[in-house]
């Protein structure tokens, strides 16, 4: 039952936040109740596409009217080396006689049309509102047209209306543990092998990451999901470390796997060179701990070491020019706090950080780093963001898409630090590459046009 | 050359819709309701509802989009949504004092099925102190009926319906116009210019031009900035004359017509030297005034381009897939100077496909639309079909919603003399310069080619 998923999914044991909470507060959720007519957000349904859809071979079929798919499809900065049908968008388009007489039938042909034209390795089909409704029962439906067609075709049940985007990846992850990790094996493990959880692989930034596993030795067994293959996912249990990349998302399959196959894992990031070095560090250090000669750690360590004064080395120049430049991160989570030493490392200066998406360690962290003074929002109203951007408080705004406006309009730079930028963040060129942009951003020189007014004014 | 053959668009009969053409009726719904001043549209819904489309007009506009929720959960979905409603009413109200909320249904609120007049009544007689103060249009837009350009449609009908107020007066100067969602900010600026030449006042109903083409506000503001304010909108019965722009702007003029008696006049289109002659000489009759120097200028320089540039479109394969409106203006458009419409593909049925003289005409998706458009010259549609033409390897012009993948989609006008010089002059430069530079080996006589269309020269 979906409602127990739920309630299981809000229970989640690893999650920091939950742990603080008392039983009663457990059973109603993490996310807050939503105010009608004063929310922002994406739903269930679409958390859970946003963790899945990165697949990039498998075919992602969403049960519902238009809105759900036509309004959305092609719309995220996730890449793929390899198939490009994760772009495709598929979807059963409800009409109002599909809404009276159900569904079900329509689906099933659905997801037959796909596998006959498409032949993908597994069909995703994701359950929207309108057929919860109206009671399509799209688990039946997918173990039927799994047992006819030959292929795992897995439901994904998080209907828009369960709740919040979180809370969608969730139970993505749920599906992936219930139906894909752990139904097929690899053809050859070695002791290197890992599982990267809960990386999206926006604008191709894992492959500035990939070159420096490969000089280790590590291999990816699977990608969960970013640039990620059906038929690796479904092998990831036989890996030795599992990586948490975004640790609000996916937890609950890191824990779960390390409760069923034994699989330590640990949260890191690949933003900001001292996280960066942190996270290939963790990852030598498990994997030897799991059996993997000890060499890799030396190994590592020589690669950090380069990596890492080449990085300070190719930040070092832009320290004249940015040196007191404040910057006002609005972002969710991780990003923020993994940023922060590098962009101080390259003379700007933070002002503050929203840490609606960060988890309690997030925020003992950044204190540590930062200071009781430092400013942490829980909820900033984008007319306070506004003003503070207006009385010049801050240079520059780093942030999501959807808040661009509230820079661009008060004539201050901004810079797209979430899913549909452009340019990759990640690791130590990733860094480099994110200061080179807020230079470049700074230094463009239409600022002190666009701000002064008419002439005649 | 094939006879471009009419009949009415077939309906693509796959179960799986494959790269979507079609976008909802409430996101159509929210795009008229930015063209008011002063306004909050809210989607009743599931809040994905809202951050979808919200996220997609953000692409497009790279605006500010102001776009509520009435954050209906499971339980309240069954118990019924009026709560909710009346709820996000309220603190729209209170947060923001817009002076008109509009409400569009979505298929989730629609499956429970969802009374708006009688939670419009309701919501009056419990709360006079918003009624009395803000303008509330509640209308029905169910995601699986009809598509974008039908949500847009009926909420300017019910915005007339809640908003104009039959006059007593009329101003002998002032015309109304009912802007299509096919009308850009751009060609809706044009089009008052174009109305102003002639000492015309325009009331424009939803007017985008003033709200979206890309204001710089003095201050953050979570409602709309600009757009026809709501007093011109109560005020649309003491008009002369309506021009109702776009066949689906033909309910909600007979519904103006209705309440106010206004006549009005309907233009399917306004790309094409004929087309633009239509609507210049109803201006002239509407006004009394002579055609302006500098329109005249236009048209002239117009005929000039068409002369200069009709080599390059003869006998050109074009495909085309657009909301049904718009595919109807490109289509003209296209066959007016000699190009041959391969492919017309619309999301949704309507009577503006009626017009279209294609090879083939369909309601279907991307993917049928990728199969029509093999072998053509140029394809025409939004930014969806950018994997498409990857594919197929043909240059993708990129009109309508949503065009998230290049600067200035708001300004894109291809409406009057001057719109359709500059649409003449893009298309005509592509073909230009994707046209073959000849070299000897072209003339090699080759009896396989004798049944193609254009000979070598076409094939080459």
């Amino acid at each position: 039952m979906l409602v127990d998923k739920v309630q299981e999914v809000f229970n989640e044991p690893g999650c920091a936040t939950n742990l603080g909470k008392s039983e009663k507060e457990r059973k109603k959720g993490c996310t807050k109740a939503l105010k009608p007519g004063a929310a922002a957000g994406g739903c269930a349904f679409d958390g859970a596409k946003i963790a899945l859809q990165p697949i990039a071979d498998a075919a992602h079929l969403v049960h519902g009217p238009i809105a759900c798919e036509g309004n959305s499809w092609d719309n995220r900065g996730s890449k793929s080396s390899h198939s490009q049908l994760y772009r495709t968008g598929f979807t059963t388009d409800l009409s109002e006689l599909d809404v009276i007489h159900g569904a079900e039938k329509k689906l099933f042909k659905a997801i037959k049309e796909i596998v006959l034209k498409y032949d993908p390795p597994a069909v995703f089909v994701y359950q929207t509102c309108v057929p919860a409704l109206i009671g399509d029962d799209v688990e039946a439906v997918c173990k039927f047209a799994a047992d006819k067609l030959g292929k795992p075709i897995i439901p994904v049940n998080a209907p828009g209306f369960v709740g919040s985007k979180n809370l969608g990846n969730k139970l993505a992850g749920e599906t992936l543990l219930d139906h894909v990790i752990g139904t097929r094996e690899p053809e050859v493990t070695t002791p290197y092998d890992i599982n990267i959880i809960g990386e999206y692989n926006l604008a191709g930034e894992f492959w500035l990451v990939k070159p420096l596993l490969d000089k280790m030795g590590v291999r990816i067994l699977s990608m969960i999901s970013g640039d990620g293959k059906y038929n690796e996912v479904a092998t990831a249990h036989r890996a030795k470390v599992n990586m948490l990349v975004c640790s609000q998302a996916l937890i609950n399959i890191a824990r779960k796997m390390e409760e069923r196959y034994g699989i330590p894992y640990f949260e890191g990031s690949f933003y900001g060179v001292s996280d960066m070095s942190d996270t290939l560090r963790n990852i030598a250090n498990l994997l030897v701990e799991r059996g993997a000669p000890t060499d890799l750690i030396t190994r590592t360590e020589a690669i950090i070491r380069e990596e890492e004064a080449r990085a300070w080395r190719r930040l070092a120049p832009y320290k004249e020019r940015l040196a007191g430049k404040r910057v006002l991160l609005f972002t969710g989570g991780v990003k923020s706090w993994s940023m922060v030493s590098a962009l101080e490392g390259a003379g700007l200066e933070i002002i503050g950080t929203s840490v609606k998406k960060s988890t309690k360690e997030d925020k003992e962290r950044i204190k540590k780093m930062k200071g009781e003074e430092f400013h942490m929002w829980e909820e900033l109203k984008p007319s306070d963001i506004a003003r503070m951007l207006r009385d010049s408080e801050a240079d520059i705004m780093l942030s999501g898409g959807r808040s661009q406006f509230i820079a661009l309009k008060a004539k201050v730079p901004w810079l797209d630090v979430n899913q549909e930028r452009h340019v990759g963040f990640a690791g130590y060129d990733g860094i480099v590459a994110l200061v080179e942009e807020i230079d470049k951003t700074l230094g463009n020189p239409i600022w002190r046009q666009v701000r002064s007014a008419a002439p005649w004014e | 050359m094939r006879e471009p053959a009419m009949f009415k668009a077939h309906q693509s009969n796959k179960a799986a819709t494959i790269n979507p053409l079609k976008m909802s009726q409430p996101l159509g719904g929210a795009l008229a309701l930015l063209g008011i001043d002063n306004c909050l549209p809210c989607f009743h819904g599931s809040q994905g509802c809202t951050a979808f489309g919200l996220v997609l007009m953000v692409r497009h506009f790279r605006e500010a989009i102001p776009l509520q929720t009435t954050a209906m959960d499971q339980v309240q979905t069954i118990l019924g949504g009026y709560d909710n409603l009346e709820a996000a009413v309220l603190t729209m109200y209170e947060r923001n004092k817009p002076e008109v909320i509009g409400v569009c249904t979505t298929g989730l609120t629609e499956t429970k099925g969802e009374d708006m007049r009688g939670a419009l009544a309701t919501f009056r007689k419990r709360h006079p102190e918003v009624s009395d103060n803000c303008h509330l249009v509640f209308v029905n837009t169910p995601d699986f009926t009809g598509g974008l350009e039908d949500g847009f449609a009926n909420t300017v009908t019910a915005i007339i319906d809640g908003m104009v107020t039959p006059s007593e007066m009329t101003v002998s100067n002032r015309v109304n116009v009912l802007a299509g969602s096919h009308l850009t900010p751009g060609d809706v600026e044009e089009i008052r210019d174009l109305i102003e030449g002639f000492g015309l006042t325009a009331v424009i109903l939803p007017d985008l031009s003033t709200s979206l083409g890309g204001r710089q506000p003095d201050d953050f503001k979570a409602t709309t900035l600009g757009g026809v304010t709501a007093k011109e909108i109560q005020g649309m019965g003491a008009s002369v004359l309506t021009l109702a722009l776009g066949e689906h702007m033909r309910k909600p003029a007979e519904a103006l017509e209705r309440k106010t008696g206004v006549p009005f006049l309907l233009f399917d289109r306004l790309v094409g030297l004929e087309a633009a002659d239509r609507f210049i000489k109803a201006l002239a009759d509407v006004s009394g005034q002579p055609v302006p120097a500098r329109v005249r200028r236009q048209r002239e320089h117009l005929v000039d381009g068409m002369l200069d540039g009709h080599f390059y479109f003869s006998r050109k394969r074009v495909a085309v897939a657009l909301e049904p409106d718009l595919l109807a203006a490109y289509c003209g458009f296209l066959q007016d100077m000699g190009c041959e419409v391969t492919a017309a593909v619309a999301p949704t049925q309507s009577p503006a496909l009626e017009k279209i003289k294609a090879w083939s005409l369909l309601v279907g998706d991307h993917e049928d639309f990728e199969t029509l458009s093999h072998g053509s010259d140029l394809v025409i549609s939004n930014s969806h079909a950018r994997q498409s033409v990857d594919r197929l390897g043909t240059p993708l012009v990129r009109a309508g919603f949503p065009t998230f993948d290049r600067l200035g989609a708001g300004h894109r006008v291809v409406v009057g003399y001057r719109g359709t010089r500059d649409l003449l002059f893009e298309l005509g430069n592509i073909f230009l310069a994707n046209d073959h530079e000849h070299a000897s080996h072209d003339w090699k006589h080759d009896p396989k080619m004798e049944d193609h269309h254009g000979g070598p020269h076409a094939a080459a």
